[in-house]
């Protein structure tokens, strides 16, 4: 009958005899007891910890992957097929490997955005702030390593684009490119130390920063739920939040913490249902230079960059590459050295909700350009892309060879016809209606505008045939582009036929 | 938690009322610490400064080699493999590779046969952020699938975000071989041809550049 009771008696001695030498007990009691103010204990406040949980996923499912892996350059692509195919489950843990790393993320930057808006950043929570941001930098760290170690064919052409950033900085360019990929070619030694960095150092660092993330939440207490008019003052500060959770503190285990958990468990239901149905991500082709036939492309993090990337003007970009980084960088962590004080509530922070706004609509915006790259020629829609029937009915066989020597020339790849073909250019369905003969002569031939000089892959023939096609291209019969100087000096209404050549001679 | 506490008491030092003589010992007792203490944090940082230069020269290692020194002579095959007028994708290993390179040790560059021992030899990778350019003869480019530069048969950019032309390798024709210079990554801070250019090219170099583009000297 005393059974249970000895038992109990038992295993409290258990406990003693450990935590007699530990003595961890209470101060974790504390920590995890330690009194939040009643309205933080809020569905806003369960990213932070979200984020923890998954980065406790990716550090066992990474062991678990760095089982199988092996990074040699010879050999990563195939253990990575190995692992996919082969290692029971191993498609799955890479797939968990790789969402959740999407998903921490994300996350990471729901946090962000959520510490913004609710001016937890504010006094004396400045420094929690400061190492937030560091984590951040290093999440990103870890999404780009882990891009490099899935060493397919993006990943090379990506620590190419990487290297050839490097090489941009003035003087040491060369120096870094070297000490980025430790050699002269981006080989075994690379992979190495980009392995070497996304296990050992970036994990490493990242643990101690969470520690102390978490350290000063404990220490300084959660973020109040913001107020209008309720303004933060180094001097009164600490005074009213010790106040206000005397008065309104609730325990944090178990009276907040449980949203904390349900919120993790559902990420991390998530991060499993997106493993199971979408799967692993990549590897795409073999690491092989020589394979010239692809289209690198970053993973989603950074698809914003390559966007930017593609749009600053040649003599901007590399100014652009160094000192922006350390503009925005530089801002985030003074931020809250510089408004450290007054209002909390967005309400009251209207430059600062607007500037989010700004940021967030131009990050998608950049994003969303480089999921379909518009900038890109579509290196197979000469070959592949068929010109409308309709441009073709009725037309004369000079036109319907200007059409071929349109396909033949590779025009295509970055003039769309009939909604088919790249976007780098301007879509031709109603250029007549937009240029009149001579100007395309002359862009055609001397090219311009982003468009290049074609007067030394067409002869005369090609060219009068090619213009005459684009001038049956006026959309859903659209009047002619009329070059109205002509007009006026002949009284005309109709544009005179271009003499061939006649734009080269002006 | 009662036995811990007899530990922290035992730990204390014993007696509670010291007389003037032992305060004083210990206080020069104490200064001789703390001067020994000093002492060897100054002699870590002497091991540490030591032991900083070898740490930062194998770190530094890759960074401090000249690019040039990886640098070799490659043959890409006999001048009969590539005909007059046309450019060519050539694949080739690179001069100076490891074991754990496999496949990535392996290189490709497009070789223009200009005429007869005129050639122009450009490295695959695009001189504004490194992608592959693919050459397409009939439209004569040379096109970048990443953010579109383009560039034309000779190498000189014809737009996009290229600032410069496509980076050339410095050849040579020894017997009836097309030999290179590779060996590095190129990249606008390590030009492929390592910015010497024999004298005897550069008039033909002009020239050629010339007469293939007509449409840009105007």
């Amino acid at each position: 009958m005393d059974n249970p009771n000895q038992r109990k008696r038992h295993a409290l001695k258990v406990f003693e005899w450990f935590d007699s030498r530990l003595g961890l007990a209470r101060p974790l009691t504390e920590a995890a007891q330690h009194p939040t103010p009643e309205r933080s204990a809020s569905w806003w406040y369960v990213f932070g910890s979200a984020a923890t949980v998954l980065l406790v996923l990716q550090v066992i499912t990474g062991i678990l992957l760095a089982l199988v892996y092996t990074p040699s350059a010879g050999e990563a692509w195939s253990s990575l097929q190995f692992l996919n195919h082969d290692v029971t489950l191993g498609w799955f843990l890479r797939a968990m490997h790789g969402w959740g790393s999407d998903f921490m993320i994300a996350i990471v930057l729901i946090h962000l955005v959520q510490v913004f808006l609710f001016g937890a950043y504010k006094f004396p929570r400045e420094l929690t702030w400061i190492i937030g941001v560091f984590l951040l930098l290093l999440t990103l760290g870890m999404a780009f390593t882990g891009q490099v170690l899935r060493f397919d064919q993006d990943a090379y052409w990506g620590l190419g684009i990487g290297a050839s950033i490097v090489s941009r900085f003035p003087l040491i360019g060369g120096p870094l490119v070297g000490l980025m990929l430790g050699g002269p070619i981006i080989g075994g030694p690379t992979l190495a130390r980009f392995f070497a960095l996304h296990v050992f150092v970036i994990p490493g660092i990242l643990l101690v920063l969470v520690g102390l993330h978490v350290w000063m939440v404990l220490r300084l207490g959660i973020n109040e739920w913001p107020m209008p008019g309720r303004i933060v003052s180094k001097a009164s500060y600490a005074h009213e939040y010790h106040e206000e959770t005397a008065k309104n503190g609730i325990p944090f285990v178990p009276d907040a913490a449980w949203k904390d958990a349900v919120f993790a468990a559902a990420i991390l239901l998530s991060v499993m249902a997106c493993a199971l149905l979408l799967g692993p991500i990549g590897p795409t082709g073999q690491p092989d230079p020589t394979i010239i036939q692809t289209a690198p492309k970053p993973d989603f993090a950074f698809l914003w960059i390559y966007a930017v990337l593609a749009y600053l003007p040649p003599s901007l970009e590399t100014p652009f590459i160094f000192i922006a980084p350390i503009v925005v960088i530089g801002g985030m962590l003074l931020l809250p050295l510089v408004a450290g004080e007054g209002e909390k509530h967005w309400s009251r922070r209207p430059v600062a909700v607007l500037m989010l706004a700004v940021i967030a609509v131009t990050l998608g915006t950049f994003t969303r350009l480089g999921t379909y790259t518009p900038w890109s020629p579509i290196m197979e829609a000469w070959s592949a892309d068929t010109i409308p029937t309709r441009y073709l009915q009725d037309r004369s066989p000079l036109e319907r060879e200007g059409a071929l020597v349109l396909q033949n020339k590779q025009c295509r790849n970055c003039h769309a016809l009939g909604g088919a073909g790249g976007m780098r250019g301007p879509a031709l369905d109603n250029i007549a209606a937009r240029m009149t003969e001579d100007q395309m002569i002359r862009q055609v031939l001397q090219g311009g505008g982003n468009m290049p000089a074609y007067g030394n892959a067409l002869n005369p023939a090609e060219t009068r045939a090619l213009v005459s096609f684009l001038m049956t291209l006026r959309g859903k019969n659209l009047q002619p582009a009329v070059d109205s100087s002509r007009q006026l000096t002949t009284g005309s209404p109709e544009p005179l036929p271009a003499e061939q050549g006649g734009a080269a001679t002006r | 938690m009662t036995r811990a506490h007899e530990h922290g008491a035992a730990a204390q030092p014993e007696g509670t009322a010291p007389d003037a003589a032992t305060t004083a010992a210990r206080a020069a007792a104490h200064s001789r610490r703390a001067f020994l203490f000093k002492l060897s944090l100054a002699l870590n940082g002497a091991v540490g400064a030591v032991l900083a230069v070898p740490i930062l020269g194998y770190v530094l290692g890759p960074a401090l080699k000249k690019n040039a020194s990886y640098n070799a002579w490659v043959s890409l095959g006999p001048i009969a493999d590539f005909p007059e007028g046309e450019t060519r994708l050539v694949d080739y290993r690179n001069p100076v590779t490891m074991a754990s390179d496999g496949e990535t040790g392996n290189a490709a560059c497009w070789v223009r046969h200009i005429e007869g021992r005129k050639f122009q030899v450009f490295a695959i990778n695009c001189a504004h952020l490194g992608c592959p350019v693919r050459w397409f003869p009939q439209s004569k480019l040379f096109l970048c699938p990443c953010h579109g530069g383009a560039y034309y048969e000779d190498g000189a950019r014809a737009s996009g975000p290229p600032e410069r032309g496509l980076f050339e390798y410095q050849y040579t024709v020894a017997g009836n071989h097309l030999l290179i210079e590779a060996g590095s990554l190129p990249t606008l801070a390590t030009e492929a041809c390592a910015k010497k250019k024999p004298l005897i090219q550069i008039a033909p170099q002009d020239a050629a550049a010339d007469d293939a583009n007509p449409a840009r000297s105007s």
